[in-house]
């Protein structure tokens, strides 16, 4: 076994104990914890195939950023997985033959007879110099530049949704105005009263 | 003797070389972390007219290794009811990527641990990571104090860290690269080719949330003592307390650091292609060296510090306000700037770009 396998299958393993850890685990911050640790070796192998871009941009969007407001959101819940976890022995049937349906139908569609090592040929390495963020962006903005403003629009819409729904207006609330209060000046709040000296 | 010594560099097995690497850029680091705090505490008392530490060693000297002793040998001690296990491995998780950052940051032309094509979003990655050693440190104390520290700053640093993703999409849209070393080569030609004159906006943006995502003065928050005692850190106490320290010092000098590649042109000289000093005993001063680097980074470290003995702390929604209302949009409206003079070849956009 080369090194660099001793490497992917040390990063795959542990890729796929944290991923069950996420579901087995019975604290949710320990969940998230374990999310992040399976996008690190996610990214770790993805680092091994020389997609640095895609390796980086992995941490940064997900690790960086949507997992911090995950865990910023789950530290302030106050779940009772026991009353979550009530009915398991009930449902474990039902569960396991859906869990059951779904592996058969991703090994027909995805399993290795269609995308297995042997159906495609060895991808040549590139050269040291090859720089696979310019690659990726000429093709994401030339070849499908529609489909990217499409998700990217998509985005903006889920955004705007997001905050829609959310947003309560509470006309009781007393705002403060940063502009009105860097434009208040001496004479609005002071007033200087004359009275004689006793 | 110098040759024995390469003979032995060479006959090392590379695994060994990239340790001594490591540790030739963290050693040193180290002791510019442990300086720096010497520095924030003269620094700050000479501008308040005090004297500052001056009983360990002459003129205070030692004060920093006196403290690092004192740190060391103090109990550790873990609170009741703690996740002991998230409480130990927050202060690691804090000063593991201000380290790891480091990595990638060019000290002169070829002083450099590696030459990442993708190096500046490495480097934001990473600082976007650290985060999680102040939110984990929040969580696992079991503390009301260290909590809301944490969920403070969780909040601001997600906030800043889009401004500072900005600012950086302007310097690499005028570098033409995600590379450090490309991005300061880009620059070369003197004080008047460093990015920081087309991309001014950017570079105050990218500056003061480097202060608010290092958790510094006048965006302490998280550690607010006048609200919530020590926040995050509160329960910690000898290294693991002294960890957090060193990491959010190690954090300033990188942010520090990257302002001088980014924006001040590295390790150029500012006098470069002065034709006036060539010939004379003063044409060193128009070299490249690594001093040059060392005397930006430590003027932003000097910025840090003066920043901090100047402001009173931000209220947290004006906070909030400066990040979402006034950065995010400034940073837009240059990025729209910069590629309209781009297309339009316009001033010295126009110029970096060779594809």
């Amino acid at each position: 076994m080369s090194f660099q396998e001793v490497i992917f299958y040390l990063f795959s393993l542990a890729l796929l104990l944290s991923a069950s850890a996420v579901v087995v685990s019975r604290n949710t911050i320990h969940s998230a914890l374990f999310l992040i640790l399976t996008f690190f070796t996610t990214s770790a192998i993805w680092l091994l195939l020389e997609a640095e871009f895609l390796a980086i941009t992995l941490i940064l969007v997900y690790v960086g950023a949507v997992m911090v407001l995950f865990l910023f959101v789950i530290m302030m819940l106050d779940v009772n997985l026991a009353r979550l976890k009530e009915g398991f022995i009930q449902y474990l049937p039902v569960g396991i033959l859906v869990a059951v349906v779904m592996a058969a139908e991703m090994i027909m569609v995805v399993g290795s007879a269609k995308f297995g090592i042997q159906s495609y040929p060895l991808p040549v390495p590139k050269a040291a110099d090859y720089s696979n963020t310019k690659e990726l962006g000429s093709v994401l903005y030339t070849e499908y530049v529609l489909q990217f403003e499409i998700a990217a629009v998509i985005l903006l819409v889920a955004i705007i949704a997001a905050i829609a729904l959310t947003m309560r207006r509470r006309p009781n609330t007393k705002y403060q105005s940063p502009a009105k209060q860097v434009m208040v000046k001496k004479e609005d709040r002071l007033r200087v009263v004359k009275m004689d000296s006793e | 003797m110098l040759e024995m010594l390469i003979s032995v560099w060479n006959w090392m097995p590379d695994a060994l070389q990239v340790l001594f690497k490591i540790v030739a850029i963290v050693a040193p680091l180290m002791l510019a972390v442990a300086y720096t705090t010497y520095a924030e505490r003269k620094i700050i008392s000479y501008m308040q007219v005090r004297i500052g530490p001056n009983r360990v060693g002459p003129r205070g000297w030692l004060q920093p290794i006196a403290d690092a002793v004192k740190l060391m040998f103090k109990e550790i001690v873990i609170p009741t009811n703690a996740n002991r296990f998230l409480f130990l491995v927050a202060p690691i998780l804090a000063i593991g990527p201000s380290l790891a950052a480091w990595a990638v940051i060019p000290f002169n032309d070829t002083l450099l641990l590696s030459s990442l094509d993708a190096s500046l979003l490495y480097i934001l990655a990473l600082t976007s990571v650290g985060v999680y050693g102040v939110i984990i440190a929040g969580w696992a104390s079991n503390s009301k104090y260290a909590m809301m520290g944490a969920l403070r700053s969780a909040a601001q640093i997600v906030a800043y860290e889009i401004a500072m993703g900005f600012a950086l999409v302007g310097v690499l849209m005028a570098a033409g690269s995600l590379n450090l070393h490309d991005i300061v080569m880009g620059q070369s030609g003197g004080v008047g080719s460093w990015y920081i004159w087309p991309l001014l906006p950017l570079f105050f943006v990218y500056f003061i949330s480097g202060v608010a995502e290092t958790n510094r003065a006048p965006f302490d928050v998280a550690e607010g003592e006048s609200e919530i005692v020590a926040g995050f850190h509160v329960e910690y106490s000898g290294m693991a307390f002294a960890v957090f320290f060193l990491a959010e010092y190690a954090n300033i000098i990188l942010i520090a650091a990257l302002t001088a590649i980014l924006f001040l042109g590295g390790w150029l000289s500012p006098l470069q292609g002065f034709g006036v000093l060539s010939g004379t005993s003063l044409e060193f001063l128009t070299q490249p060296s690594i001093a040059w680097f060392l005397i930006k980074t430590s003027f932003f470290v000097f910025v840090f510090l003066w920043l901090r003995a100047t402001f009173p702390r931000y209220r947290y929604d004006q906070i909030m306000r400066l990040g979402w209302k006034v950065f995010i949009p400034v940073t837009i409206i240059w990025l729209f700037v910069e590629a309209i003079m781009f297309l339009m070849k316009v001033g010295p956009w126009s110029i970096s770009v060779a594809l």
